[in-house]
């Protein structure tokens, strides 16, 4: 078992002949994902390296029997591939896009209440599951499976969870990119609700930064419902307050956001804080032992 | 990005949001000028910079003459304003705005932004004006009215109402207030604002409710359709080095360490920080070169990097995704070899083509110590200034 993808997952790429696209199209075909079709308004009937391509998400759904989509369309458009994307019913479209203006997430927002999908992103690495299923533009081979979850705001910052957990020999359910931006699909707590139910999870870590509340809002959740042992980063201890640090979700504002208040909500609803990023994977090693012992 | 208050009030009248007239000017000549052209017994001249607290560190005044407005102007502009929100070197006043002057009754506090947790814009209210929102949250929370706009219906009326009655306005000023702040959330949406406030908005003592301050930031995500709006980024507000950055599309601040860092990826460009902090040394800065960077923009970094005199060190700290190792080596080595690099230079490099990556630096001949982890780099990089880990 795992979150959100698996080897049964059928899926299509928006934007499939752009540079990103192609690049990534590849690496996931090659990783073992289903990429059953492309999209790019304008090209249906071609196709990329053997995969249809179609002029709409719809044809694409209907052709494929895809249930999840990538997109790589640049900004501008970004949201709009989004919302044809939802309109198509696919359960999941992750966005890889960075660079997606925040007002245009919002009417995304708005418009996906009450349906079915489920929105990772934008400006996200994307959704594995080690051995079975990537979405997305994490390097694969860092990845092992195994039965620890991640979520994380940070792609990199992902990449060197999961591989301090591999080096450890500690493989990984499912781990979730779920982006930097200040208005995202899916939060911190919809992942561990998941990871929650997931009886192939069976310890999180979860990778949190500076800006917003929604780290104090997961360890709430934690602390009320979470039956697993989290272990817990907050990057931009060192970052000053008001500027940007990269992520435009990535500011402290109005004096609410910091490392130091998502520390201490984390440790208060019994989660371990890895104060070093460089101890991720040893914190959960410690913290596995303990459930053990 | 932040504009200054004359030009977030250009805006906003544009909008037919009411805003005291004024002109904007840039030597003393020009500030006697506009009080002559505003032609009003009495005007307000401001210093124009991007920090707010300029009242109180007498950046603005109540002027009664051309000559006043003229001493004021050579008293302010080429000179540094100190203000709690500027640090101890303050900001040059380069332009002041002279505007008609209001006589007070109440000052209210307005303001939008976009609400991560409505996934919206939404409204705050205090009749707490002319004070931080900040210090009103914190100490009379009860004194701030939130409400969240939905994007599709747009600001009701029956919002705008609740509202107005929340800060106490009465008869008249109700249906004027209903336009003002309709408007505002026009401006709001059609400009991509990501902040907007009206600190304070007042109550004349004729009764009339107008934005004696403004503030506005944009989503800089949003620029590329604002070209007008993109015009108006004052240069001499920004860090030489963050805008040169910006130039080659990396992601930069500037800090008050000395150790430099370049790093892929905000979060683990944040999380280099937060290390060489945790080993006992500063960053000099936030570098993300981003996930796609190529050498001659590592390149660039590194120059940047090293233009600032304070560091004494650099740390490399790369996750190669997307990003190559071997890329990224030779970057680094043609840069160093540019700039003949004299500090030291810890590299940290893992994922894709990491072996070609190493090989590219040990060839090189450039002298680089090579880390094996985060820890690692950082411990090299704080013991290589001469600070114990």
């Amino acid at each position: 078992m795992s979150i959100l993808v698996n080897k049964n997952t059928r899926v299509i790429t928006q934007g499939i002949t752009g540079a990103t696209g192609q690049i990534h199209t590849r690496a996931c075909k090659a990783y073992g994902t289903q990429m059953v079709g492309g999209v790019v308004p304008g090209k249906g009937g071609t196709e990329f390296e053997g995969i249809p391509i179609f002029d709409t998400v719809e044809q694409a759904r209907k052709a494929t029997g895809a249930n999840a989509t990538v997109i790589y369309v640049p900004p501008p458009f970004a949201a709009d591939a989004i919302l044809e994307a939802v309109a198509a019913g696919l359960d999941l479209v992750i966005c890889i896009t960075e660079g997606v203006p925040v007002l245009d997430m919002v009417k995304v927002r708005r418009y996906m209440r009450g349906t079915q999908s489920r929105l990772i992103g934008p400006n996200c690495p994307g959704v594995i599951t080690p051995g079975e299923c990537k979405i997305g533009i994490m390097p694969g081979y860092i990845h092992k499976p195994g039965d620890i979850g991640v979520v994380s705001r940070s792609g990199t910052l992902t990449y060197e969870a999961v591989y301090q957990l591999t080096q450890l020999g500690i493989g990984q359910s499912s781990c979730v990119g779920i982006g930097g931006d200040p208005i995202v699909g899916t939060s911190h707590i919809d992942v561990l609700k998941l990871f929650n139910e997931d009886p192939a999870t069976r310890a999180v870590i979860m990778i949190g930064e500076i800006g917003g509340t929604a780290e104090e809002e997961a360890a709430q959740y934690v602390k009320d419902n979470f039956k697993k042992p989290v272990v817990a980063f907050i990057a931009g201890q060192t970052a000053p307050k008001g500027r940007r640090m990269g992520h435009a979700g990535a500011i402290i504002s109005g004096g609410r956001g910091t490392a130091a208040d998502k520390i201490a909500a984390l440790k208060a609803a019994g989660i371990t804080v890895a104060m070093s990023p460089a101890e991720l994977g040893i914190t959960m090693q410690s913290a596995l032992a303990g459930k053990a012992a | 990005m932040n504009i200054h208050e004359f030009q977030a009030k250009q805006i906003l009248g544009r909008f037919g949001v009411p805003v005291p007239k004024g002109y904007p000017a840039a030597t003393p000549e020009e500030a006697a000028k506009a009080f002559e052209t505003l032609g009003l017994p009495k005007a307000v001249i401001k210093a124009q910079i991007h920090a707010g607290g300029r009242g109180k560190a007498g950046g603005v005044k109540l002027i009664a003459s051309a000559a006043e407005a003229r001493e004021f102007a050579t008293r302010l502009l080429g000179k540094p304003l100190v203000t709690h929100q500027t640090g101890p070197d303050g900001r040059i006043v380069r332009r002041v705005y002279v505007e008609q002057a209001s006589e007070v009754a109440r000052e209210l506090y307005l303001g939008m932004v976009v609400d991560r947790k409505a996934e919206g814009v939404s409204v705050i209210a205090s009749t707490e004006g002319g004070m931080e929102i900040e210090e009103v949250a914190a100490k009379t929370p009860e004194r701030i009215l939130t409400e969240p706009i939905d994007p599709v219906i747009g600001l009701g009326g029956f919002q705008a109402r609740k509202i107005a009655f929340a800060l106490g306005l009465r008869d008249k000023q109700v249906g004027q207030f209903g336009a003002l702040i309709a408007a505002l959330y026009r401006a709001f949406v059609e400009t991509d604002a990501s902040l907007l406030e009206i600190n304070p908005l007042v109550v004349t003592k004729d009764g009339t409710v107008l934005c004696l301050d403004a503030k506005m930031s944009f989503d800089d995500n949003a620029l590329f359709r604002h070209p007008e709006i993109r015009e108006l980024r004052d240069a001499n507000e920004e860090d030489p080095a963050e805008t040169e950055a910006a130039k080659y599309d990396l992601s930069y601040v500037n800090l008050d360490g000395n150790i430099g860092c370049m790093v892929n990826g905000a979060g683990l460009a944040m999380a280099t920080m937060d290390i060489v902090k945790y080993y006992g040394a500063e960053p000099a800065n936030f570098l993300d070169v981003g996930g796609g960077a190529n050498s001659q923009k590592v390149a660039a970094a590194f120059r940047i990097l090293l233009a600032d005199a304070r560091v004494k060190a650099v740390l490399v700290n790369i996750f190669g995704g997307i990003m190559q190792c071997d890329v990224l080596a030779q970057g680094v080595v043609d840069a160093a070899r540019e700039v003949k690099l004299s500090i030291p230079l810890v590299v940290r490099m893992e994922g894709t083509n990491v072996d070609k990556g190493k090989q590219i630096l040990k060839d090189s001949g450039i002298k680089v110590i090579a880390a094996n982890d985060m820890a690692d780099a950082a411990r090299r990089v704080v013991e290589a200034i001469g600070q114990r880990a």
